[in-house]
């Protein structure tokens, strides 16, 4: 066992050792400070493993477990957002009057943060399959915790659509392994690598079919238009925390899935459809994030609407393929990442000074959380791909690698559509920064530090990869454009 | 590769359960009685349950009578049992709204049937294998799993909507058996066992619901819009 599986081991024991002391101890202090540990074990695990890994994909476990530069980038992406989340979850769930049952949101948070972590290291597509099942069942609860009707019609949407949505990719992944059997014989272990070997001699119609299933099951996960209408609920009724973690981590864990998926197609040559169906949902996503950022009331659903636009900037990215464009998109989920963790927590917060998740009720941010509101503002731009953040050169560079023939369509309809973004989102904040509070508004409730730091350690390494994309991440993300899609220029 | 030669009989049995599956998710369809959906489900399972047994015993894989019998007790025994429970805390026994005449449901789960087979034929045939159960087999996978969704859309109570959800999963199931009856065991079981924890989430999501919406049917989930 190296030094990589030894930090694998210990990424993944450490937020499972979090649930149980958490159904062991609950007490609420107690249960808050091991969640925070195991998050903080797991980021200081996750951290040093993108630079640990050559090119070459490492097996544990008798090959059920694999790290590849891939899924060592996407799980550093849920382990930031599962630390901040962290952090930030010990002020606002104080916040919430739930003592009693503060062990079950942390064993649950410390679960799904558990889950998120280790499917991208599934190296078998049915054992991925079922890691993506069981972040749904954690998250379900945690979406459910405050047990009002609003999230627990948002929890009931979200299991349903998702699971009915998964069932379709269960259904790819066995057709994708009935068309390996042709190759293989009936017997043979389903991972990624085994697949796609087989896959320049596997059926075209059926791997066709059975990547489409798979797009549109891991897709709804993903929260693609038109699968996307769990998303908007289940974002704005969970905890805010668990919005981050939703936004940030989850929805990159079922992203790679269909990258990988993609990767398959590509080896089995069949031309250029995956990818543009990738990039019409993608265009798709863009479209209905933009028409409902820019008529949005509520506080929580315009970020979730935003990330439903992000994941659609980064199914873009993936979908033009190329060096540009996978780096692109693997800079972006990073960058997405840190941001919407920032714009959850700023609206959670917000939403908890004014008592109401509506933007028409907020009003005089700037004038009273001065420190807090430049962030959130900050955030605000930066989401909407304003220079000097990271989203900008993430989004950027996929434009760039769109510039194609047969892409430019897309590129531009991406633009116009940001530009759309930029100018709804912005709105929705000036309604917030601007207007008069009235005067008979009540003191606003106290922000604790636990609440403001998170902000503050999300914008700071945005604003960073905005002004400086380090050579050696340049490098590393190419070389996984290099491993995802094989025989691209 | 096991259903390129079956020999007649095999692949009548076969055949057989395929279509008894199929067949009981129109009966499905076709009642607006939760009790009788439920009675449905079980049996399909258990069709399900002897098609592995069969495929097991015809293509010499002896790790599917195991499978078979977990099957059974989880999907024919276990997993009913839970939502006759769920049944029973809720005091509902059909559906009462209902968007679409059962016999409508029928006609164009009918449709949805001859789709999968337009669908399957042509896959089969650039697999050369159109005169094997590998059409009927994807027949009945791809049609379950249309009718499932149309469950889940035409349905409301919470019940109808979980029942729909597994006939989807069952359709995967029985398509997996005698298309892939290779498929490492060990992602079948945890599917399985998968299902169960599935249920059960099932099972206390709709007492939350209960208490803390007042109704479990969907057409009254309408807080969040826009």
């Amino acid at each position: 066992m190296s030094a990589i599986g030894g930090l694998l081991l210990a990424l993944a024991l450490a937020p499972l050792a979090a649930v149980l002391l958490c159904v062991a101890a609950r007490k609420p202090r107690f249960v808050e400070a091991f969640n925070l540990a195991a998050s903080a074990i797991a980021f200081g695990c996750s951290l040093p493993l993108p630079f640990l890994i050559d090119g070459r994909a490492l097996t544990f476990w008798h090959d059920y477990v694999v790290i590849d530069r891939a899924s060592a980038w996407v799980m550093l992406c849920s382990a930031i957002v599962y630390l901040l989340a962290s952090i930030y979850a010990v002020g606002y769930m104080r916040l919430l009057q739930e003592e009693d049952r503060l062990w079950q949101f942390y064993a649950l948070f410390a679960g799904f943060g558990f889950t998120t972590l280790v499917a991208p290291l599934m190296n078998s597509i049915g054992i991925y399959w079922i890691a993506i099942e069981l972040t749904t069942l954690v998250s379900t609860f945690l979406v459910a915790f405050e047990r009002v009707a609003e999230s627990m019609e948002a929890a009931w949407k979200y299991i349903m659509l998702v699971s009915a949505g998964i069932s379709l990719a269960l259904l790819g992944t066995v057709l994708f392994y009935w068309a390996g059997s042709f190759v293989l014989g009936p017997s043979y272990q389903m991972t990624w690598d085994v697949l796609a070997a087989a896959a320049p001699r596997m059926n075209p119609a059926l791997t066709m079919l059975a990547f489409l299933l798979v797009l549109v099951g891991y897709g709804t996960k993903v929260g693609l238009a038109p699968m996307h209408s769990w998303l908007p609920d289940a974002h704005s009724e969970s905890p805010a925390p668990v919005s981050a973690m939703l936004s940030g981590a989850l929805l990159n864990t079922a992203m790679i899935g269909i990258v990988r998926f993609l990767g398959i197609t590509r080896a089995a040559r069949l031309g250029d459809t995956p990818q543009l169906v990738l990039v019409a949902l993608g265009v798709l996503s863009l479209l209905i994030g933009a028409l409902f950022i820019v008529r949005q009331r509520g506080i929580k659903r315009l970020m979730a609407y935003s990330s439903v636009e992000h994941m659609g900037v980064v199914a873009l990215g993936f979908g033009f393929g190329g060096t540009l464009g996978v780096a692109g998109a693997l800079y972006h989920m990073l960058n997405h990442s840190l941001n919407k963790s920032l714009m959850f927590f700023g609206a959670g917060n917000m939403m908890r000074a004014y008592g109401t998740k509506e933007i028409s009720e907020i009003s005089g941010v700037g004038r009273r959380f001065p420190v807090q509101a430049g962030m959130w503002l900050a955030g605000a731009v930066a989401i909407t791909g304003a220079p000097p953040f990271g989203l900008f050169l993430s989004e950027f560079t996929i434009m760039r690698a769109g510039l194609t023939p047969s892409y430019a369509w897309a590129v531009y309809a991406m633009a116009l559509l940001l530009i759309v973004i930029f100018i709804g989102f912005l709105n929705q904040f000036r309604i917030m920064y601007a207007a008069a509070a009235p005067a008979e508004m009540p003191p606003p409730g106290k922000v604790s530090a636990w609440c403001a730091v998170p902000m503050g350690l999300a914008l700071l390494p945005l604003l960073v990869l905005g002004l400086w994309w380090p050579a050696g991440l340049w490098t590393y993300l190419t070389s996984i454009a290099a491993t995802l899609a094989p025989g691209s220029p | 590769m096991l259903i390129q030669h079956l020999d007649p009989l095999a692949s009548s049995l076969l055949s057989l359960l395929a279509i008894a599956s199929l067949l009981l998710s129109f009966v499905m369809l076709g009642s607006r009685w939760l009790k009788n959906y439920l009675y449905a489900f079980a049996a399909e399972s258990w069709a399900i349950a002897a098609l592995s047994a069969a495929v097991g015993f015809y293509g010499g894989y002896p790790e599917l009578y195991f499978v078979a019998v977990l099957t059974l007790l989880v999907r024919g025994f276990i997993l009913p049992h839970l939502i006759w429970r769920i049944i029973r805390r809720l005091d509902v026994d059909r559906e009462i709204h209902e968007i679409l005449q059962p016999s409508s449901g029928i006609v164009i789960g009918g449709f949805f049937v001859m789709f999968a087979l337009a669908v399957s034929y042509r896959i089969a045939a650039t697999l050369h294998l159109e005169l094997t159960i590998a059409v009927l087999a994807l027949t009945v996978m791809l049609s379950m799993k249309l009718i499932g969704f149309l469950m889940l859309a035409v349905r409301h109570e919470a019940i109808s909507q979980i029942l729909g959800l597994l006939v989807l999963e069952n359709g995967i199931f029985l398509g997996t058996q005698v298309l892939v009856p290779g498929m490492p065991l060990l992602i079948e079981l945890v599917i399985l066992f998968d299902l169960l924890v599935i249920v059960a989430c099932f099972g206390v999501l709709v007492g939350y619901l209960l208490t803390h919406v007042g109704t479990t049917s969907s057409l009254e989930l309408r807080r969040l819009v826009g």
